[in-house]
């Protein structure tokens, strides 16, 4: 038993998927230690913030000024405003406007935005040209505005008497501040959701309740499919009967259909995440059931069960001692693959907007669904949905490959 | 004589047929069988002729699909977990592989304390039962201080053998039934094994139902030898009428495979 077990982790498999695993589990339990912010907390105004550090522009101007003299300052300036992208798209508008080709030089950044400033009119319709393209290119217009300037840029209050403003300080170009000196910075590295959570925070969060649905469902699953397997295989008779027939009838159903249909008839209000765990595991215990009872099979007319009954030991004694040690690891195996099944079910299910009831806590699922309705995959804002699937394929992965580790401990013949 | 007290087992047209259909087979055939107390008596077949399926039915281990069981007369009744505890306790067995006869998972000491247990002896103090083990351990040459917190599989075959023989000891039936209990096992052990075992036979008085391929085995220690083919008994008697003057041509060639039967039988030397 001992030696089977330091077997177990000398397997490279087993391990790496243990590591990888338990990682997981203590990033699950110690980030909301140090991060103590409520998941489903909303504290971006708008959808979709990008990953990145968000600094405060108000804390910004008011935190102690650096000069920098710089010298790619300007151009660094320019080139976020004006990137490849934005060159060709006014090279476009200007040929439609009728400049001749030769004169567009959009290499040469004060020729391209002279040529722009007279000829760009927001009232001109050209054919073919969309509302959306006409809106983009009034927003490059206003943002391409001053760009060119080296004016200070002046901050102003507004006297509450008078209500005329009056000058407080000017920023100046080569102005800096240092971002540990601003008093409110806000690290968001998976950016926001759709809902304007922060994406990280929801993403531990998500995956210990996912972890835990699955746990939940691969302890019902494989105790049904234990308890029946272990009762139809050793007992037999009419007791087999019955479990095979009830076995049977689950095998016919899809068990996806029956738990969609089970979802459904519960209703989004009393879907926790536990309840719906526990659907789950109710309808996947098939397959442990019908393993076990094959083993069981196979295993109760060794001699050892003959002499544990001629010892006078009680059916549940022998089904206790006798037959579950022998295939414990293939019920531990089992259980493993079941907890990332379960965790893919409610993924499933989700996905379907049959998950758990959206206003408790966020899961794998939920989160791979809020994305999809927002059409983030669409719109390109890959923070909202990647981290969830990589998150999803990590867990999938220790676990099974725990399970080929496993396999290959318990299964001699599997060595290689 | 008709008026004589019934034998202790009697079994009378039993059979087992496996499966259905055409992959049915007739592992024992009508088979009838009396076990008088104390007597030894040795089934004889070659590999596949039903001895270990007619062995476990007499167990009451798989039952019978035709014939009649009586135990000290009435017929034999082990619907329930009480009536095979019951009958258990009379009727034990050691079977052929030491190596899966054990639950690996189980201490030696446990499978000793269970048949303490089932002989009732479950509530006497600890001491008194570790007395009991070391005695039976030490009836087959075991050492109990070097066995206690070992599993059966870190034993050899023939060691294990021997535990199983400690198991008898301690159970005490009236019935022992040795399914081929040293095929697996190398001829040094073979023969200490048996010794044991006879020695414990008289001790005890118990029935003896061996069950072997090897004809000499039969003929030195048993009262009376049954010969079984193709699930039937062909022929039985005495050793010495079955075995001196055999009548059909498989009795024959059973014993033909045996070269040193009518030299004297040493146990030392088998
Ligand atoms: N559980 C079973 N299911 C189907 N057939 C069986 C079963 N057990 C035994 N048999 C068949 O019954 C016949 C007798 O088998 P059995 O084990 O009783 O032979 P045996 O005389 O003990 O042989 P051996 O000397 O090799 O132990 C064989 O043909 C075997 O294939
Ligand atoms: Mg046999």
């Amino acid at each position: 038993m001992l030696h089977t077990i330091k077997e177990v982790f000398r397997s490279p498999k087993f391990t790496i998927g243990l590591a990888i695993f338990v990682v997981m589990l203590l990033v699950v339990f110690i980030y909301p230690l140090i991060i103590t912010d409520d998941p489903l907390d909303i504290i971006g105004l708008g959808t979709f913030f990008e990953p990145g550090i968000y600094v405060n522009l108000y804390d910004g101007l008011e935190s102690k000024t650096y000069v920098l003299k710089l010298e790619d300052a300007a151009a660094n300036r320019i080139a976020s405003k004006l990137g490849e992208q934005e060159r060709l798209d006014i090279q476009e508008y200007l040929l439609l406007a009728g400049v001749p080709e030769e004169e567009i030089d959009i290499e040469d950044t004060e020729k391209l935005l002279e040529l722009w400033l007279n000829n760009y009119d927001p009232t001109v319709r050209f054919p073919g040209s969309t509302s959306a393209k006409r809106k983009y290119y009034a927003r490059l217009d206003a943002s391409l505005d001053g760009l060119l300037s080296t004016e200070a840029a002046i901050i102003a209050v507004k006297n509450e008497e008078t209500g005329e403003l009056e000058e407080k300080s000017l920023v100046k170009q080569d102005d800096y501040v240092n971002v540990s000196k601003v008093a409110n910075v806000r690290v968001l590295p998976l950016g926001t959701d759709n809902f304007g959570r922060d994406m990280l925070t929801e993403l531990v969060s998500a995956t210990g309740v996912s972890l835990r649905i699955g746990l939940i469902a691969g302890l019902v699953a494989t105790s049904i499919g234990l308890t029946l397997g272990l009762l139809s295989g050793y007992i037999g008779g009419w007791v087999d009967d019955v479990i095979m027939f009830i076995t049977n009838l689950f095998i016919v159903i899809p068990s996806f259909v029956l738990l969609v249909l089970i979802s459904y008839s519960i209703g989004q209000e009393q879907r926790g995440a536990s309840t719906v765990a526990i659907v789950i595991g109710f309808t996947s215990w098939v397959w442990t059931a019908r393993a076990v009872r094959a083993q069981v099979i196979s295993l109760r007319h060794r001699d050892h069960v003959n002499l544990s009954k001629l010892s006078g030991h009680s059916v549940a004694h022998i089904i206790i001692f006798d037959i579950l040690p022998y295939i414990a690891s293939y019920v531990v195996m089992a259980f493993i693959l079941q907890i990332s099944s379960g965790i893919l079910a409610e993924a499933g299910l989700s996905i379907l907007g049959l998950g758990p009831k959206t206003t408790d806590v966020p899961t794998l699922g939920l989160m791979m669904n809020w994305a999809m309705i927002y059409s983030a995959h669409i719109m390109g804002k890959w923070w909202a949905y990647f981290p969830v699937i990589v998150v999803i394929a990590l867990i999938s992965f220790s676990l099974n490959l725990m399970n080929t580790g496993l396999d290959q401990v318990f299964n001699p013949t599997l060595r290689d | 004589m008709p008026n004589q007290t019934e034998p202790l087992f009697k079994a009378v047209g039993l059979s087992k047929e496996f499966g259905f259909g055409r992959q049915k087979t007739l592992a024992v055939n009508q088979v009838d069988l009396a076990l008088e107390e104390g007597e030894v008596i040795t089934i004889v077949g070659e590999s596949g002729s039903g001895k270990t399926t007619l062995a476990k039915m007499i167990l009451g281990l798989i039952s019978p699909t035709g014939g009649e069981v009586f135990f000290r007369g009435e017929p034999r009744d082990i619907s329930t977990y009480r009536k095979k505890l019951a009958y258990w306790k009379n009727i034990q067995a050691i079977f052929q592989d030491p190596y899966s006869s054990f639950n690996i998972f189980t201490k030696i000491d446990t499978v000793l304390l269970d048949c303490i247990r089932m002989r009732g002896n479950g509530n006497l103090p600890r001491e008194k039962k570790r007395e009991m083990m070391a005695e039976a351990c030490s009836f087959v040459n075991l050492k109990f201080e070097e066995l206690t917190n070992k599993y059966p599989f870190e034993l050899s075959g023939g060691q294990m053998q021997r535990l199983m023989i400690a198991r008898i000891f301690l159970l005490d039936p009236k019935i022992l039934i040795a399914d081929e209990i040293t095929s697996m096992i190398d001829a040094c052990s073979r023969a200490t094994i048996l010794d044991m075992l006879m020695e414990l036979r008289d001790k005890i008085g118990m029935t003896v139902v061996f069950i072997t391929h090897d004809v000499g085995l039969a003929y030195y220690v048993s009262d009376k030898v049954y010969i079984m083919e193709h699930g039937k008994f062909v022929e039985s008697g005495t050793p010495d009428e079955v075995i001196l003057n055999p009548k059909g041509d498989y009795t024959k060639r059973l014993i033909s495979d045996v070269p040193k039967i009518y030299e004297e039988w040493d146990l030392s030397t088998v």
